[in-house]
């Protein structure tokens, strides 16, 4: 029975990490495009992308995971069919703002005397952001970014709301009908995947730190 | 005609006008040495100069060549900007040095990056010329053409080390080619930053108080690696408030005062026999303020 329960789990956070790696995946880009439209010299799109980050970060992201499965409904369409398409769908989104304001503050604490010190190098504009600041704003970053990060690891829980993703809770529950178990031990059990899984994260990102210790900014 | 000629430049911020018609010339091997009260325009010029900052009016010749006229109301683009950048180089008060890189790196990244788009260019030339060969024959040239650029590749990499090695001779600096800018004190980041900007040649090198942020006891070495650099064919443009410096190192002083030339000429005339009264009271007070 234990192995029983614990190939239930396991095939459970096998969907856990699939929604977690989805999301990094397309919300670490994305959030940069988000940060640099707030600091676009357009106003327009400067204020767009600012109320955008403000909803989303004001809104439970529960409440966002329904808004992008059921929302459809609104204009007259059936709800996504397909609903851990709708919760990358609304991680991504929720993901990507919290990225950009994290990038936000990291690129603008780089001095200006980095830019300009480029720019008097006949640098471009490209180069001076890919060979001058960003190794610097990464290694600024990482501290609040590895919070995230880890912060998302748990998040994916949430989408056991929307129904039909057996991400390991949902799947904790299911295992106790077919063994007849108190909920309690693959909860438990649960909550060991998250630990070890984090506890490696926890590793990665000490490791990078310590990568990017060998220059002080 | 002189080699660098500016005239007339103006700028304003907002409604402060910082530049109100600034006019000067330098002859090629020349050191200009601006002095001035704080706030009265000389990082502004300098920045003007360097293109990190376009003058609301003016004109600039470099060896007989104009290289900016606001009179022309084209805005310039950013690779158009770039290109004019590269006769101007700038050691910033606060060296500036890049952190995550060591001091061979910043003094070689600039080059690096200018020599790999002349072999992205190189490369796209010799596209079009296989595309332009009989078929049979495009095999064959496109093997003799990676030669050729692994060949340029190789020989543009030696000579930017070979270049960056002598350099740092030149800056007393050979022994910390490997170190990062957080194991230099002030003034060897100071002289690192002089080397980077010398690296890529440029017409005129301008110094915005390369001593200003050091401690006394490290201005010494910075000034003498600046004095060590003139030369018949490195045109200097110096903002300092080292008057010392000033009157042995400089062939022409320009005193700026609120945006203006109050006074310009060789040293001996400058801090021998000030015409202004305010190039006076400015001598005075400079000479009073270590006390
Ligand atoms: N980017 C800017 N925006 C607005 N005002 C500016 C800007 N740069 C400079 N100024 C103003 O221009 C004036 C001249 O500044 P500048 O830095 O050129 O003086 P400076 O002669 O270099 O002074 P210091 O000796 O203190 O370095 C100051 O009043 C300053 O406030
Ligand atoms: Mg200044």
């Amino acid at each position: 029975m234990f192995w029983g329960v614990l190939e239930q789990l396991a095939l459970g956070f096998l969907v856990t990490l699939e929604l977690f790696a989805i999301t990094l995946v397309l919300a670490l880009p994305i959030g940069l495009l988000i940060a640099f439209c707030m600091m676009s010299k357009f106003r327009p799109l400067r204020w767009v992308f600012k109320v955008i980050v403000w909803v989303v970060r004001g809104t439970p992201l529960m409440l966002q995971l329904f808004i992008v499965c059921y929302g459809p409904a609104l204009f007259g369409l059936t709800a996504m069919r397909d609903s851990f398409l709708a919760a990358c769908i609304a991680f991504v989104i929720n993901y990507a703002c919290y990225f950009a304001v994290i990038y936000k503050g990291g690129i603008e604490s780089i001095s200006k005397g980095q830019y300009e010190a480029g720019q008097v190098l006949g640098m471009t504009r490209t180069q001076i952001f890919s060979r001058i600041v960003l190794l610097q704003v990464i290694r600024r970053i990482l501290a609040p970014m590895s919070n995230e990060v880890i912060t998302l690891v748990k998040d994916t829980s949430l989408a056991n709301t929307l129904g039909g993703i057996v991400e390991i809770i949902a799947a904790a529950k299911a295992v106790t009908g077919t063994y007849a178990l108190p909920l309690i031990y693959p909860l438990l059990g649960a909550g060991v995947f998250f630990l070890l899984f984090i506890g490696a994260l926890t590793l990665l990102f000490g490791f990078l730190e310590k990568k990017l210790s060998y220059f002080k900014v | 005609m002189a080699f660098l000629e500016v005239c007339g430049y103006r700028k304003k911020f907002g409604e402060n006008e910082v530049l109100k018609g600034i006019s000067f010339s330098l002859e090629k091997g020349e050191v200009l040495a601006i002095i001035g009260s704080s706030g009265g325009g000389k990082t502004t010029l300098l920045r003007c100069l360097n293109f990190l900052e376009i003058p609301d009016e003016g004109e600039l010749r470099l060896g007989g060549e104009t290289l900016f006229d606001a009179a022309e109301k084209l805005r310039l683009s950013d690779t158009r900007i770039r290109e004019k950048r590269l006769h101007f180089g700038l050691v910033f008060q606060q060296f500036n040095l890049f952190p995550q890189y060591t001091v061979f790196r910043n003094i070689t990244l600039a080059q690096t990056l200018l020599a790999k788009q002349e072999l992205a260019r190189k490369k796209r030339e010799f596209a079009a010329a296989r595309k332009g060969a009989p078929k049979e024959r495009r095999k064959e040239l496109k093997a003799e053409q990676k030669k050729i650029l692994a060949e340029i590749r190789d020989t543009q990499k030696e000579r930017i080390a070979q270049k960056t090695d002598e350099l740092l001779a030149r800056v007393g600096l050979s022994e910390k080619r490997n170190a990062y800018p957080y194991e230099l004190s002030g003034g060897q980041q100071q002289r690192v930053a002089i080397a980077r900007a010398l690296a890529l040649s440029p017409d005129i090198l301008c110094f915005d108080e390369p001593t200003s942020a050091l401690d006394p006891e490290l201005t010494g070495e910075v000034l003498k690696v600046i004095k060590g650099l003139k030369s018949s064919d490195s045109t200097m443009i110096v903002v300092t408030h080292e008057m010392e410096f000033a009157k042995n190192v400089a062939d022409h002083v320009i005193f700026i005062a609120d945006g203006r030339i109050e006074e310009e000429g060789t040293p001996e005339e400058v801090f021998g026999n000030p015409k202004s009264e305010k190039t006076q009271a400015f001598l005075r007070k400079s000479l009073e303020e270590p006390f």
